[in-house]
């Protein structure tokens, strides 16, 4: 019995710093967000009324939904093709597919946004080549509008989803492929009829992981979207520092977090977390 | 038995991701060697004053001795609760576990924007009584980037514990070792590598977040992320061209080193 009760003891002790911390410092602050959407600037549904009518948040939601399911698919079928050589590629080729995924994914989203602004704006490496062949004379809008934002966020989500989509391909069976080959399939069938339909877990892992992640995403919208292209989490930004409107700031990011979590709840339905990693 | 390689046109697709990958990273090298006070491609001469920029204009150098020592204060502190509370959970296994680990991997999980609306509320409240902790100090951003970064650091910490053979901790404990012995004598040297990882992953979110330091900081906190961001907002400041060459440079070195220390641990 003493022992039964210093174990509850000892658990307690270790596990209540991390807890208290993430209760004041996290969760209390976030009821906080909860209530200013009920109580600015007036108590009441207000907000979230707002939310419904007012055409410029229901545009950006749009475009927010839009731009992620565009480069969700964009990245999944990207990552797909280079983890193919990263798990299945002979030593040498796994090598130079890993550092082309690691190098990225650990360079901050700061410096690989500022390395579009490079590539793509008006006085960029693209437009000034083109414009040096004579292929143009005026330089291309590239950046500073959506398909800077997706080239840029693409580039960023493509190492996420690379991961679920490796450990399901590595736990996948050699011998029904060879299967597949012994039976008269060729190779094509066989990678469209068996590899894919095989890895489907980690092609849904991947692509849930990437488009909630869109939904919430910042930095790379406002720097490459330059104020044109706005997302929700740009739009939270400009609610609370431009236009003092903290209600309708805190409003949307309750109703974000109520999306995202219900997202989250089907990818747990549908797939096993184990599946994932 | 056979395995199945990628065909040429597997090959060909994943060169082009390749390509694509690391086209972003390479066009900075140009534009950090141009003698133009703005975002150019060099024609002709190259030079190197935006590398100079970086060690003479003082911004830059506060900039990053403080996010230094916001890595380290948040780093540490992220570390040691993850820490603790992963031993509570392996050692006691009490219940509601899955329900405790689910609510600190929250910060994590929740989209960045909205934590970082979270902690903004958070640090603005703080501030009314206190003006060296709050919003816009050092001591505040640390805080919320422990906020953000304990998630990491217990998932890497519950792993490591996790392919622990259970049996050594038992025999210590028949052998009348007290919870602070096991904890500290037998459990934390098996995990130190994991520990380890765990700090410095928290260092290096810690030392590249913006998405909440953004909310969080305006005039007095401002972390290197902070100073780029603003440079890059405005006029797009080559310096940054230069300091991200750098930081390139530094990455590919510590990956390099890392895959030759994980093969020759392999071997």
């Amino acid at each position: 019995m003493r022992a039964y009760f210093s174990d509850r003891m000892g658990a307690a002790l270790l596990m209540a710093p991390l807890l208290l911390f993430l209760v004041l410092a996290y969760a209390w602050p976030f009821l906080g967000v909860v209530k200013w959407s009920f109580t600015l600037p007036t108590p009441g549904l207000g907000q979230y009324n707002a939310l419904l009518t007012d055409d410029l948040v229901q545009s950006v939601f749009i475009r927010t939904l839009r731009i992620a399911a565009i480069v969700t698919v964009v990245s999944v079928a990207a990552a797909y093709a280079i983890t193919v050589v990263w798990v299945r590629g002979t030593p040498v080729q796994r090598v130079i597919a890993e550092f082309c995924i690691l190098v990225p994914f650990w360079i901050s989203v700061l410096t690989r946004a500022f390395g579009w602004v490079a590539l793509l704006s008006n006085r960029g490496l693209i437009n000034t080549w083109l414009q040096s062949i004579g292929f143009i004379s005026e330089p291309l809008t590239l950046v500073r509008n959506e398909f800077g934002v997706i080239v840029g966020m693409t580039h960023f989500l493509i190492p996420f989803a690379v991961f679920p989509l490796a450990s399901s391909m590595r736990s996948l069976d050699d011998r029904v492929l060879l299967a597949a080959r012994g039976l008269g399939s060729s190779r094509m069938r066989t990678f469209w009829s068996v590899f894919v339909p095989m890895t489907r877990s980690g092609i849904i892992g991947s692509a849930l992981i990437v488009f909630v992640f869109s939904l919430g995403f910042f930095v790379t919208p406002a720097i490459l979207g330059g104020g044109r292209s706005v997302m929700v989490a740009e739009l939270i930004y400009l609610r609370i520092f431009q236009s003092p409107d903290w209600g309708l700031g805190a409003a949307i990011s309750v109703v974000l977090v109520l999306f995202v979590g219900a997202l989250m709840a089907l990818l747990f339905r549908y797939v096993r977390p184990r599946q994932l990693v | 038995m056979p395995t199945y390689r990628p065909g040429p046109v597997s090959l060909i697709l994943a060169a082009l991701v390749a390509l694509f990958l690391l086209l972003p990273l390479l066009a900075v090298i140009p534009v950090s060697l141009t003698p133009s006070r703005m975002l150019a491609m060099p024609s002709g001469e190259l030079s190197l004053r935006h590398y100079r920029a970086l060690i003479e204009d003082p911004r830059w150098i506060n900039s990053i001795l403080l996010s230094i020592r916001i890595g380290i204060v948040s780093s540490a502190f992220s570390t040691v609760l993850a820490l603790c509370f992963s031993l509570g959970v392996w050692m006691f296994q009490p219940r509601f576990t899955a329900a405790l680990v689910g609510f600190v991997l929250l910060p994590m999980v929740v989209p960045p924007v909205v934590s970082a609306i979270t902690l903004y509320f958070l640090l603005t409240s703080i501030s009314g009584f206190s003006a060296f902790f709050g919003y816009d100090t050092w001591l505040g951003v640390a805080m919320a980037h422990a906020v953000m970064t304990v998630p990491f650091a217990t998932v890497l910490i519950l792993v490591s514990l996790s392919q622990l053979d259970r049996r050594i901790d038992l025999a210590a404990r028949g052998l009348g070792a007290t919870v602070w012995e096991r904890a500290t004598r037998i459990i934390m040297p098996n995990i130190k590598f994991g520990i380890v990882t765990a700090a410095l992953l928290s260092f290096v979110l810690s030392w590249e977040e913006i998405g909440v330091t953004l909310f969080i900081t305006s005039v007095n906190a401002i972390t290197l992320p902070r100073l780029m961001w603003m440079g890059l907002r405005d006029n797009i400041d080559p310096a940054i061209a230069a300091l991200s060459v750098i930081l390139i440079i530094i990455t590919v070195l510590v990956l390099a080193v890392r895959s030759v220390v994980v093969r020759l641990r392999q071997e």
